[in-house]
């Protein structure tokens, strides 16, 4: 270690270790606790160049050599303890309800309209084959539902002596939330996913509707459904739309790249699929408690599902001015600016 | 399409990152871990819930304490294992162990938002016994499946010490740095080496009067770097 340049490395070295010690057990202890003091904070912003400079410098020395490395975890370990997004959880959901969501489902609006206008048509073809070929129904129902239908009374009769009201919207609510989260992620795959589950579920409630009607019953299953029928339907033609904007990314992504439009289409659908599963516990929780309860009449039953749909349609917006997210008032000046130029 | 062995992390101060991607192996091999820890931590819950309530594992008539004492968490700590320990602690201890953590396309931490989209595509992931995210993950540049694209997040190897644990800096100082690296070096791959090989090696960077054998060298050699 005769060299003036080895020289100038070992005091260089002598003179920063202790540096880089005390920085790395003040990593240890933000890594653990996730917690840091002001000052230790600061001066871990004002070492962050330092350390980049002395790894630049051992990279130049000796590029895959241990103090290389060594500093490389060190600077790693800092960027990512720096760049660790600040999380406020309060001003986080406000966002999300008063400026996201009502943006969110503005945009997905016509999509919503022609996911509703689908799940009718196959309603209606499913009432169609029913009502014309009545022994088709065993496709859509158990033999002990037809069975029991065809003696004068619903499946949903005495559902409360089978099960109590708390295990079932517990899990109706599962069920609905896991039903939504799947029509929507099939939707990735060009929207047929999407297209199958709303079909089949659309010709399932038609043809359900047209065999109760044959037996007079269709009165009784739509008191049965009023409750929570609004919010359920409205949440899975919304889950369609945002599994369509999925399919829709990856099929003609426009301007961006595919990547880059599914990223965008899935963290604006999965925001809203969020504010959605809440609204499912809660209609489960009507569908348990409200529903198959006898002492709830049409009027009580129809006021507690319009009441409740209408609290959805506030969630999204639907009554509100549209707030335009930074995202998009970016975009408009940027679309301005071209226009100016 | 061949896959990126490193994520380059650009920083302000010009000085880059390089996060080496995990690929299906470690992928594969922290899934294989977690599975087997939720799907025994939710067994576990079922088989304890039932014999302390009921005293038999087939409840042949389920009650509302049922569902929510026993199927209720069973069935939250097999669904929700990997978001609510991702979110509370980091990773998962398959990650853990597997070495790998999870880091948004730009290097940094994900939030709670990204955790959650790509463990809600997981349902699309898990299609076909995996094979959906398997081939996802074999087709893509960074080795990433679907919910990792929706995020934007992969996975990267994580930064272990174990190569550089020992390394002592004020070494340099006596040795400069060259002869301090190759000395750790040294002592790091000593079992490894046939001891003719390192023992000539060990020579060059040791005085001469050290005795010549294999113990004594790897003594003197530790007591260089110390």
């Amino acid at each position: 270690m005769n060299s003036p340049r080895d020289r100038r490395t070992s005091a260089w070295v002598a003179q920063r270790s202790d540096d880089w010690r005390d920085l790395e057990s003040n990593l240890a202890e933000v890594e653990d606790t996730g917690r840091i003091e002001g000052r230790t904070a600061l001066r871990a912003v004002h070492r962050y160049p330092e350390v980049a400079r002395d790894l630049a410098l051992a990279r130049r020395l000796s590029p895959d050599g241990t103090l290389a490395r060594r500093l490389e975890r060190i600077y790693a370990r800092l960027h990512r303890s720096l760049y660790r997004p600040a999380t406020n959880l309060r001003a986080d959901l406000t966002t999300l309800f008063r400026r996201e969501i009502p943006e969110i489902a503005h945009e997905l609006r016509h999509r919503i309209v022609v996911v509703a206008a689908g799940f009718a048509i196959a309603s209606a073809a499913g009432w169609w084959m029913v009502d014309t070929y009545p022994g088709l129904v065993g496709l859509f129902a158990s033999p002990e539902a037809v069975e029991r239908v065809q003696g004068g009374e619903l499946w949903t009769d005495g559902l409360l002596n089978v099960m109590p009201s708390s295990v079932l919207s517990a899990e109706i609510f599962t069920n609905n939330i896991l039903v939504s989260l799947t029509v929507f992620c099939l939707g990735a795959v060009y929207g047929l996913g999407t297209i199958y589950i709303i079909g089949m579920n659309g010709f399932m409630i038609g043809a359900v509707f047209a065999f109760t009607a044959r037996h007079d019953l269709a009165g009784r299953l739509a008191e049965f459904i009023v409750a929570h029928g609004f919010v359920e339907l409205s949440i899975i033609f919304i889950a369609g739309a945002a599994g369509f904007s999925l399919g829709e990314a990856i099929a003609r992504p426009a301007h961006r790249t595919r990547t880059a439009a599914f990223r965008r289409a899935a963290t604006r659908g999965a925001r809203l699929m969020f504010v959605c599963c809440l609204f499912l516990v809660g209609a489960g929780l009507i569908e348990g408690y409200v529903s198959p309860n006898p002492a709830f009449p049409l009027p009580v039953r129809l006021a507690i599902g319009i009441a409740y749909w209408v609290v959805l349609l506030l969630a999204l917006g639907a009554f509100g001015p549209l707030r335009t997210t930074s995202d998009q008032r970016g975009s408009k000046k940027r679309v301005q600016g071209v226009h100016q130029e | 399409m061949q896959a990126t062995d490193e994520l380059h992390v650009q920083s302000v101060t010009g000085v880059d990152l390089q996060l080496r991607i995990a690929s299906l192996g470690g992928r594969s091999y922290a899934f294989v871990i977690d599975w087997h820890i939720r799907t025994v931590a939710a067994m576990a819950w079922y088989t304890a819930s039932t014999s302390v309530l009921y005293q038999e594992f087939a409840v042949s008539q389920p009650d509302a304490t049922f569902w929510f004492v026993v199927a209720a968490p069973a069935a939250v700590i097999y669904a929700l294992y990997h978001l609510i320990l991702e979110v509370a602690t980091g990773r998962t201890p398959g990650k853990r162990i597997a070495g790998v953590r999870i880091v948004t396309v730009d290097g940094q931490v994900p939030g709670i938002a990204a955790l959650a989209i790509r463990n809600v595509l997981r349902l699309l992931d898990s299609l076909l016994l995996y094979a959906v995210g398997l081939t996802c993950v074999l087709v893509t540049r960074q080795s990433v499946r679907i919910g990792d694209i929706a995020a934007g997040t992969l996975l990267v190897y994580d930064d272990s010490n174990a190569d550089t644990e020992g390394f002592n800096e004020r070494a340099v100082a006596r040795l400069g740095l060259e002869r301090a690296e190759l000395a750790h070096e040294l002592l790091g791959r000593w079992k490894s080496l046939e001891p003719e090989k390192r023992q000539t090696l060990a020579r060059k960077l040791l005085d001469d009067d050290t005795p010549p054998s294999d113990a004594a060298l790897h003594d003197a050699l530790k007591e260089l770097v110390r």
